[in-house]
């Protein structure tokens, strides 16, 4: 690890002891030294340079700077940024520059922090490996011949790999959560509607949230501080907690956690599992009080979640139409076929059976036995995690049924691909927060512990995933 | 198990506004088939005197006054990706023909 805890970097800034502009170039260089990862898309580096100097300047005259003053980070590439293009890895927005940024990223920069990346990732955020990616797929940081989780694979890879000391991602259904997972590296999934969505590509409204991928969880904990809070410009965001995200309440002991019985099923690779279970053990022995319990709808997640995000996903990218921005067909005679050229030409294969699926199970005829049926099936899968929140005060699994899998193991059949999702999926579902902290290796890959908490327990969360992540050491 | 046939997938291609190549056609048909048998799980599941959920933040009714606000950006700002335009405006093929 070359970097300090960020909020330690913001205070060095401040008092002068390190420059701004000596961070940046720490971080491009080490973005270039790891070129071979593919973890990147574009660099800013003019960009970042020049804010270096701004903040540098400031300090010389005494002024203060914010809370992540010279901190440098990527942004996963489906955050629209001033400083760079903005492609969502797909070759419909290849070379789109986006008008305006994204709130996290306003935020962040309203502290000082530096963005000097945009990060690959499946494209619109489709995948759970960044093997869709127009532009080619990240390389695991711990073996190339292996995935890095997705949909935010380059954020995950970016934060292992020391470019940056923390990372933008998303997740709709794991999509920060399995790349932290299968690189060794924290990722927040914070409770729907903690954070701005205002300048992220939309993928599925319902369920699409913004997060941290970090070294640690106080790293994570001091981003979601920067960025959270209601956003005029997005109406789904809701109040954040008065207190701040890194004031962590410190204890395991005596807290009631609930290992879900339903994600230890034959599936789950035994080398996770040893390690899930040496976590409980550890959890255990600082106090907690340990339970096993059952969620019987999560056998239902995954189907509920592949008609819901399918249907949400054909709505948001109905506006990727050549028209008005992005990839347009030139050689088009008619308005239609304007329409069809671009969108076959310029959206992965993902994309396009993720608009299939959804634009049928929202068609005439078929609405109320899919959609309607799933979004029910929804209402039963949160009422069981609210039943189950009355008797524990957090839930305990691993994160994926495996470790990293190898490239094109899964690329030929779409269902093995979303069986990746079946222990993360639920949580988007339900709204909760989720975090996973890396917790040992199995077959020479990392393991991450998935924790999950109430709706707006965010806080909460963050003290048992901080506490359990001293427990390690 | 719910089959789609290739006139199937053409329509919902034609829905989707996608230009599929036949080998596409031939492709999704299969795939989309699985994916759909999968989740038809969902059919026997009883959801008896449930609601659905649309969002989850229980929130209702989150409005602004009625003002104009700066989002900081320009007309031309809001051009400069546009594939064609005209006076200040998105240019596109014919619509009313």
């Amino acid at each position: 690890m070359i970097w300090e805890p960020i909020a330690d970097i913001a205070k060095d800034v401040q008092a002068g002891k390190v420059t701004a502009k000596s961070l940046v170039q720490k971080s491009l260089k080490q973005i270039k030294d790891k070129e071979s990862y593919h973890a990147i898309l574009e660099v800013a580096e003019k960009r970042a340079l020049e804010r270096a100097d701004e903040i540098d300047a400031k300090v010389k005259k005494g002024e203060k700077v914010g809370r992540l003053a010279g901190v440098p980070f990527i942004a996963k590439d489906n955050f629209l940024t001033l400083a760079t293009k903005t492609t969502a890895a797909s070759h419909i927005l290849e070379n789109f520059e986006a008008p305006f940024q994204a709130t996290a990223i306003e935020k962040l920069e309203a502290e000082g922090a530096i963005l000097v990346a945009k990060a690959n990732l499946d494209a619109f955020a489709h995948g759970g490996s960044t093997e869709n990616s127009a532009f080619g797929p990240t390389l695991n940081p711990y073996d190339k011949t292996r995935v890095p989780g997705g949909s935010s694979g380059g954020s995950g890879a970016a934060v292992a790999l020391d470019m940056a000391p923390f990372a933008l991602g998303t997740d709709t259904g794991g999509s920060i959560r399995l790349p932290a997972n299968f690189c060794g590296v924290v990722g927040l999934k914070p409770t729907y509607g903690l954070v701005s969505r205002y300048g992220v590509v939309a993928m599925a409204s319902s369920t699409d949230v913004i997060g941290p991928l970090a070294r640690t969880v106080v790293d994570a904990a001091l981003v979601l501080d920067v960025m959270s809070g209601r956003d005029q410009f997005d109406g789904t965001t809701i109040d954040r907690d008065e207190k701040s995200y890194t004031e962590l309440p410190p204890e395991i002991k005596g807290k009631k956690i609930g290992v879900i019985k339903e994600y230890f099923t034959d599936g789950l690779d035994p080398a996770v599992k040893e390690q899930i279970d040496l976590a409980i053990a550890k959890l255990k022995k600082a106090g907690a009080e340990i339970v096993e319990v059952s969620l019987p709808s999560l056998d239902l997640a995954l189907a509920c979640y592949y008609i819901i995000v399918p249907a949400e996903v054909s709505s948001n990218l109905s506006r990727y139409d050549g028209q008005r921005y992005g990839l347009s067909a030139d050689d088009a005679t008619d308005l239609d076929s304007s329409y069809e050229l671009a969108r076959e030409r310029g959206f992965e294969g993902e994309n396009k059976r993720r608009i299939m699926i959804g634009t049928y199970v929202l068609s005439s005829g078929y609405y109320d036995a899919y959609y309607k049926k799933a979004q029910t099936v929804r209402t039963k899968l949160i009422n069981e995690f609210e039943d189950t929140f009355k008797k524990v005060d957090f839930l305990l699994g691993p994160t994926a049924p495996m470790t990293a899998f190898k490239l094109g193991e899964n690329v030929d059949d779409p269902l093995q691909m979303y069986l990746a999702d079946i222990m993360t999926v639920a949580v988007n579902l339900v709204g909760i927060p989720a975090i996973v902290v890396p917790t040992g290796t199995a077959n020479n890959l990392p393991v991450g512990l998935q924790l999950m908490a109430p709706q707006r327990a965010d806080r909460q969360l963050l003290g048992i995933a901080n506490a359990y992540e001293g427990l390690e050491s | 198990m719910t089959k789609f046939s290739t006139a199937d997938i053409r329509k919902l291609a034609r829905l989707c506004r996608l230009r599929l190549t036949d080998e596409e056609v031939v492709k999704y048909q299969n795939e989309l088939s699985n994916i759909l048998a999968y989740v038809e799980l969902l059919q026997d599941v009883d959801v008896n005197g449930l609601e659905p959920t649309s969002q989850v933040t229980g929130l209702t009714n989150v409005v602004r006054e009625d003002v104009e606000i700066d989002y900081g950006v320009t007309p031309a700002d809001l051009l400069k990706n546009a594939p064609a335009q005209s006076q200040n405006q998105f240019k596109v093929k014919r619509m009313i023909v």
